[in-house]
């Protein structure tokens, strides 16, 4: 009945959310402007919702659900509510992959493959590192993850700086790398919506695989999980989840940490609710911060990353504060 | 009705070899106990069993199966381990975790299906948690916990239980029920238990058998009387602890350390 409930609650608040993504921004357009610019009216309008918000509010909710989701399936192997792709490095693998795409003049369409490819290296990357004292903790994640985040973020400014084709633009880049929702096109959006639904498939298929966790690896393999396949399953599916969401929304830390937490308050700890309860509510997250990102300081843009920061970092530390017994 | 063979395992970590051929034969219906001093080799010899640690060379076989042949999700339909409960910071309940039990029977999309449901639901009554069912695993108490997670290891329907320390942290009356309700599932439902315990008392208890080891190898094999003797403590354990009879059982008893050890040990 209470996780009825909560669905109800979440598909109520999704539309809304959408509908104020839409009908708020920089420009005021009136609501029967808006719905007859959603149904093809031309003129200003016309570009402003359909080329503009919309393909945004879209964007920013594919991006929250797939980081949210993706924060849900490393929170439950890891078994620590301190996980997610912002911390572990992933996401900024990913936006290694993605400048470098960009720098070597790679089609657009291309740019969240290669973000792929940099979160599955660095992930991967992180794994290994943390392996090295014999079981994956998630201290050695999140300290492996430091280092990552700061190498990558390393080649990223060589990249930008170096790079004649990024350095004209560094203002539009450095905004998306703070965490900003750009979406090119609709070509665009559609490569990120097939990839982050592929990972949305995924992660809920794996999601009763991550429930044997539940009292860590060695326990889970004597469940009957097979540990290498499981693991490489989960990195593989994060890594897609991440990388789509960073080719169009840069690094956006701390809604992949903060939504599977809250709603474990509400739903319980089985990952398959956990994680379809995670995307809708990833995704109003990220379309509510969008919203505040483009009108708090309108006409002028803040990037979505100051805003999940600005809430993520402090809830961050005080769950650091309140597991710190368990954090080993 | 299952029985589990350990033949001549060598195994270890890196370069540290921690078992040295060592040979155990659990049937069912027996409650074998694994006993031994620290760094024996106990928890080593029950991931081997487990077939969570590959012997570097020897062989588990279920009912005549060598266990390397199969894979995670086949071994963990024949044997399930009871884990020493770790604290979860997520709120499952009681019967989730009682559930994944079932995690070698899930379904290709993830699922489980009323004959799970049914085994949780059998699991729980067994060992007399089914009114703990609904509450959250990180609001029982220790004893509680560890029932959830003997119920878990129930669900798994295997016929070879391992334990590793199941008493580890619980008071004596909970060490207690824990070992009798394991003896009488091991009796009733026929299964092959194989209990590493660090108390010589209790496994004189409630053990069928008795397993010694020391050093990586099996000191003696037997009959709690044949094993728990002062010459076998002594040699083992050094001295200190005296055995006596009583009821017909043998009990180990600590003594507190002569003035001369004493000595002995500062100088």
């Amino acid at each position: 009945m209470r996780t009825v409930t909560v669905f109800a609650l979440l598909a109520a608040a999704l539309v809304v959310s959408a509908a104020a993504g839409i009908l708020v921004g920089a420009v005021a357009i009136a609501p029967g402007d808006v719905l007859a610019a959603l149904f093809g009216a031309e003129g200003t309008n016309g570009t402003i919702i359909r080329e503009l918000r919309l393909p945004r509010v879209l964007g920013a909710a594919l991006v929250g659900a797939a980081l949210a989701a993706a924060g849900a399936l490393l929170q439950g192997m890891l078994r620590n509510p301190l996980a997610d792709p912002f911390v572990t490095g992933t996401s900024a693998g990913a936006s290694l992959g993605a400048v470098l795409a960009v720098a070597l003049g790679l089609e657009p369409a291309l740019v969240p493959l290669a973000a792929f490819g940099g979160a599955i290296g660095a992930i991967a990357l992180v794994w290994r590192l943390a392996r090295l004292g014999g079981r994956t903790t998630i201290l050695t994640v999140l300290l492996a993850g430091v280092v990552l985040t700061s190498f990558a973020g390393a080649l990223v400014t060589f990249i930008l700086v170096s790079s004649d084709r990024l350095s004209l633009r560094l203002r539009a880049v450095l905004g998306w790398l703070q965490g900003g929702i750009s979406v090119i096109s609709w070509n665009e959006l559609a490569v990120v919506a097939v990839v982050v639904a592929i990972g949305i498939i995924g992660a809920v298929l794996l999601a009763p695989r991550i429930d044997a966790y539940a009292f860590g690896e060695e326990t889970a393999a004597a469940l009957g999980i097979d540990l290498d396949r499981t693991t490489a399953l989960v990195l593989a599916t994060t890594a897609l989840l991440t990388g789509a969401a960073v080719a169009i929304a840069g690094l956006i830390g701390f809604v992949g940490l903060v939504i599977p937490h809250a709603l474990r308050f509400l739903l319980g700890a089985t990952h398959r609710r956990l994680i379809v309860a995670s995307i809708p509510a990833g995704a109003i997250a990220l379309v509510l911060a969008d919203l505040g990102a483009r009108t708090a300081l309108a006409p002028a843009e803040l990037p979505v990353g100051v805003i999940t920061g600005l809430v993520g970092a402090p809830f961050f530390l005080a769950l650091l504060v309140r597991s710190r017994r368990v954090i080993v | 009705m299952s029985s589990v063979v350990a033949r001549a395992i060598r195994a270890g970590y890196q370069d540290r070899e921690v078992l040295r051929g060592v040979d155990l034969v659990a049937r069912a219906g027996e409650l074998v106990a694994l006993v031994g001093p620290n760094g024996a080799g106990k928890s080593t010899l029950l991931r081997v069993l487990g077939g969570l640690l590959r012997p570097a060379s020897g062989s588990v076989t279920i009912d005549g199966v060598d266990i390397a042949t199969l894979d995670r999700r086949a071994i963990a339909r024949h044997i399930a381990v009871v884990p020493q409960v770790f604290e979860t910071l997520f709120p499952f309940t009681v019967r989730e975790i009682v559930a994944l039990g079932r995690t070698s029977r899930l379904g290709p999309l993830g699922t489980l299906g009323s004959d799970d449901a049914r085994a949780v639901a059998r699991a729980l009554d067994d060992i007399g948690a089914t009114e703990l069912a609904e509450r959250r695993i990180d609001r029982v108490s220790g004893g509680e916990r560890q029932r959830a997670v003997l119920a878990m290891a129930l669900a798994q329907e295997a016929g070879v239980l391992l334990l590793d320390e199941p008493t580890a942290h619980l008071d004596p009356m909970h060490q207690r029920a824990t070992l009798d309700r394991v003896a009488t599932l091991a009796r009733v439902r026929g299964l092959a238990v194989v209990a590493v315990l660090h108390d010589l008392n209790l496994a004189a208890a409630f053990a069928s058998r008795v397993v010694l080891l020391a050093n990586g190898a099996v000191v003696r094999d037997g009959a709690v009387g044949d094993v728990i003797t002062p010459e076998l403590i002594g040699r083992v354990f050094g001295t200190g602890l005296r055995v006596v009879a009583h009821d017909g059982r043998p009990f180990v008893i600590p003594e507190p350390a002569s003035v001369e050890e004493r000595h002995a040990r500062a100088g």
